[in-house]
């Protein structure tokens, strides 16, 4: 073929196209989905690391925290809030506890995560400490209250009067198994 | 109009095709491989329609009568990949294969071996995808969107179905390569980019989004396998990965694709609309940015596909307002066909009729397609069989009648002989009739909120979908009229050269058959091609 020179680099240029375009699939996207979701608090995103905040009380606001739990499908548990809802100030400090019981015989390694709505508010949700920062393990039957420690910015938007936050109790075990497959 | 290709008896030390089976099995001659690839889609199309068969059995009435609901869910699942996959996408690669070269004035593809790889990776693909309904825990069935943790929970088909989606991308990756290599280094000497047909023009569009898109598909699969085997975590969110994730990528993939499957449709309506309206085609240039614009807003509009995951106010203004865009560059190309049929002495050949009832059947798609792209409407259509209605109307009268307008407009460039036109209008009038009663019930079905993917339903449903069964079986049987056309196609009276009435196009200054080797030297374009 006369301009085979020409096919050559081409072909070139075309296959960079599909490395690039496959790196930008698995390489790129999810850690840039991350960095988007922290900002945006985009999936209810909230801080999964202990924080430090000041306390600067609005007395004169109230919102109201409701929390939702659920299961995963995998998890041998039960999981539920203490109280279904709390009403809150902003920039105060509150605790709330949650009750969790390993119903199998045998010991599990449970996980919480955490989900704030709306979005909007995912960003004013601060945990000070959670049991959701780290994986909790369970004896067999074990029963044990799991504490909540957080704050509302006061600079949650005015239109935001109710937050939702919602947890979904997994159990790990199946992910190690995945690993040792 | 001068004969471009020397007499065959110049020809006498040339070899022709080879003999027996290995013609086919390595074969690097584009017209052996577009045959193939023609057949081997016309074959998936009709599995794929036996599985839609099943399904709409299965929903004629309400209750469950014939299938396991888990086997519904394989069929719909399966249904879906084996139409995008393996019945719409290889029958544009097969009509590039055959008419790119033919269009451009080029002997063959620029990259014949890889050629005939990229075909013969397909049937491995697609046996591999099917062996999946005979093994334990059957096929896939989460849907072909495949989104975790749900499609995690296929059995020990899992591997296969994503082993068999990187073949499918590897071959459509390698075709897109070969199509613009063959565009770009091989077009005749005076063909300029802008003086190329539309069909070559949007079939460098596609490849380009093939290659772009098919590999970000290949990593989300790719993904999904290692969260299944390797302990990662990308959608898992006990892990820390996040399942919508998945969703973005899968959709930034799958936006795009559905310019692939549609781009090259456009393609071939505007070959077909001037030959018959015996005028060229209205706006030719501006048929090239419409196209390019599609291509360009494909990529920017994916979230529409889940407005119901939960979206900032500012996404979903986005996501709207760019997809409801799309509508203008769609909308150029509609003005234009009609335009060029305006005051055109048309007749209505069967790929015409094909042609106009896309036109016209595709703009319904598209209209629904808008009422979709409503973020707080689309809350109440997500994932309803208006979803069904829209997507079908986009595919069935929208790329499958396009690829069947073009199989009846150069099939007797390809047999040499003309098809029975009687048959073919048959099959046109059943194949359009039955397809508005499958499909438009669907808008109604849809409407009043019956789910997709479900194979049972409230009694509310009963009619429409008795309805819709009724015309899917028929339209089902009206497709072998086609295999009929096809069987007799060496029957009919020889065909000239040119075929129809001066079309436009080098294609038809090759003899017809075209001969097993064309433009050897490349051809001089002139005004009686359509080239100005």
């Amino acid at each position: 073929m006369p301009d085979s020179r020409a096919n050559r680099s081409l072909i070139a240029q075309l296959l960079v196209l599909v490395v690039g375009s496959f790196s930008f699939g698995v390489f790129l996207l999810p850690p840039l989905y991350d960095v988007f979701c922290d900002i945006t608090g985009f999936g209810g995103r909230t801080n999964s690391e202990a924080a430090v905040v000041a306390e600067a009380p609005d007395l004169t606001r109230e919102v109201r925290i409701e929390f939702v739990t659920s299961l995963n499908e995998y998890a041998q548990f039960e999981f539920a809030a203490d109280a279904d809802s709390m009403t809150v100030h902003p920039g105060k400090m509150y605790f709330a506890t949650f009750t969790a019981r390993n119903l199998s015989d045998e010991s599990k390694v449970a996980q919480a995560v955490p989900s704030v709505a709306p979005n909007t508010a995912a960003g004013h949700f601060t945990k000070i400490e959670c049991f959701c920062f780290t994986s909790q393990e369970f004896q067999a039957g074990e029963k044990r209250p799991m504490p909540l420690q957080f704050i509302v910015n006061p600079e949650l938007p005015d239109y935001v009067d109710t937050i939702t936050l919602q947890y979904t109790f997994f159990d790990t075990a199946r992910l190690a198994a995945n690993t040792e497959n | 109009m001068t004969a471009a290709v020397a007499d065959a008896h110049d020809h006498h030390d040339d070899h022709g095709p080879a003999k027996g089976i290995g013609r086919w099995l390595f074969s690097t001659n584009h017209k052996d491989i577009g045959t193939m690839y023609l057949v081997f889609s016309l074959i998936m199309f009709f599995i794929g329609g036996a599985m839609a068969m099943v399904i709409r059995s299965e929903l004629a009435i309400p209750g469950l009568q014939f299938v396991h609901p888990e086997f519904f869910n394989q069929m719909t699942t399966m249904h879906a990949l084996i139409m995008v996959f393996g019945a719409v996408m290889p029958a544009f690669v097969g009509l590039a294969n055959w008419m790119i070269p033919l269009m451009i004035g080029a002997p063959d593809m620029a990259l014949p071996r890889m050629n005939n790889w990229s075909f013969w990776i397909l049937p491995v693909a697609f046996g591999i995808l099917l062996s999946t309904l005979f093994m334990p825990g059957g096929a896939p069935a989460g849907g072909w969107t495949m989104y975790p943790p749900l499609i995690l929970q296929t059995g020990d088909a899992f591997p296969f179905l994503i082993f068999s989606v990187h073949l499918m991308g590897l071959s459509s990756i390698m075709g897109a390569i070969n199509v613009i290599v063959t565009i770009i280094n091989m077009r005749a000497p005076d063909m300029s980019l802008l003086k190329m047909p539309m069909f070559v023009w949007t079939w460098l569009i596609t490849a380009y989004l093939l290659i772009a898109v098919m590999p970000v598909l290949a990593g989300a699969v790719t993904m999904l396998l290692t969260d299944q085997f390797f302990g990662t975590s990308f959608f898992l969110a006990a892990g820390g990965g996040d399942p919508v994730m998945f969703q973005h990528i899968f959709w930034f993939f799958g936006h795009p694709e559905v310019y692939i499957m549609i781009l090259p449709a456009f393609g071939v309506v505007s070959e077909i609309i001037p030959t018959f309206s015996r005028k060229p085609l209205f706006g030719h240039d501006s048929m090239v940015y419409a196209a390019s614009c599609i291509a360009f807003l494909s990529f920017i509009v994916w979230a529409h596909h889940m407005f119901t995951v939960g979206m900032p106010l500012t996404g979903q203004l986005f996501f709207m307002f760019a997809t409801m865009l799309i509508a203008v560059p769609t909308g150029v190309k509609i003005f234009n066909w009609v335009a060029t049929m305006w005051r055109g002495a048309m007749t209505f050949e069967t790929p015409m009729l094909f042609s106009l009832a896309f036109v016209f059947l595709f703009t319904i798609g598209g209209f629904s397609g808008l009422m979709l792209a409503i973020a707080p409407a689309d809350v109440q259509y997500h994932d309803t069989y208006f979803v069904v209605a829209h997507f079908h109307y986009v595919l069935v009268p929208g790329s499958v009648f396009a690829i069947m307008a073009g199989a009846y407009y150069w099939l007797p460039k390809w047999t040499g002989h003309m098809y029975n036109e009687t048959l073919g209008k048959a099959h046109f009038w059943a194949s359009t009739i039955f397809v508005n009663i499958t499909f438009f019930p669907m808008h109604f079905l849809g409407l009043a909120a019956m789910p997709r993917r479900i194979p049972d339903y409230s009694t509310q449903y009963a009619d429409f979908n008795t309805v819709a069964s009724i015309g899917a079986i028929g339209f089902g049987l009206s497709q072998l009229l086609f295999v009929w056309v096809l069987l007799t196609s060496k029957k009919g009276e020889k065909a000239t050269a040119e075929v129809w009435d001066n079309p436009p196009g080098l294609e038809w200054t090759v003899p017809s058959p075209a001969p097993y080797h064309t433009f050897e030297t490349p051809p001089k374009l002139n005004e009686s091609h359509g080239f100005h």
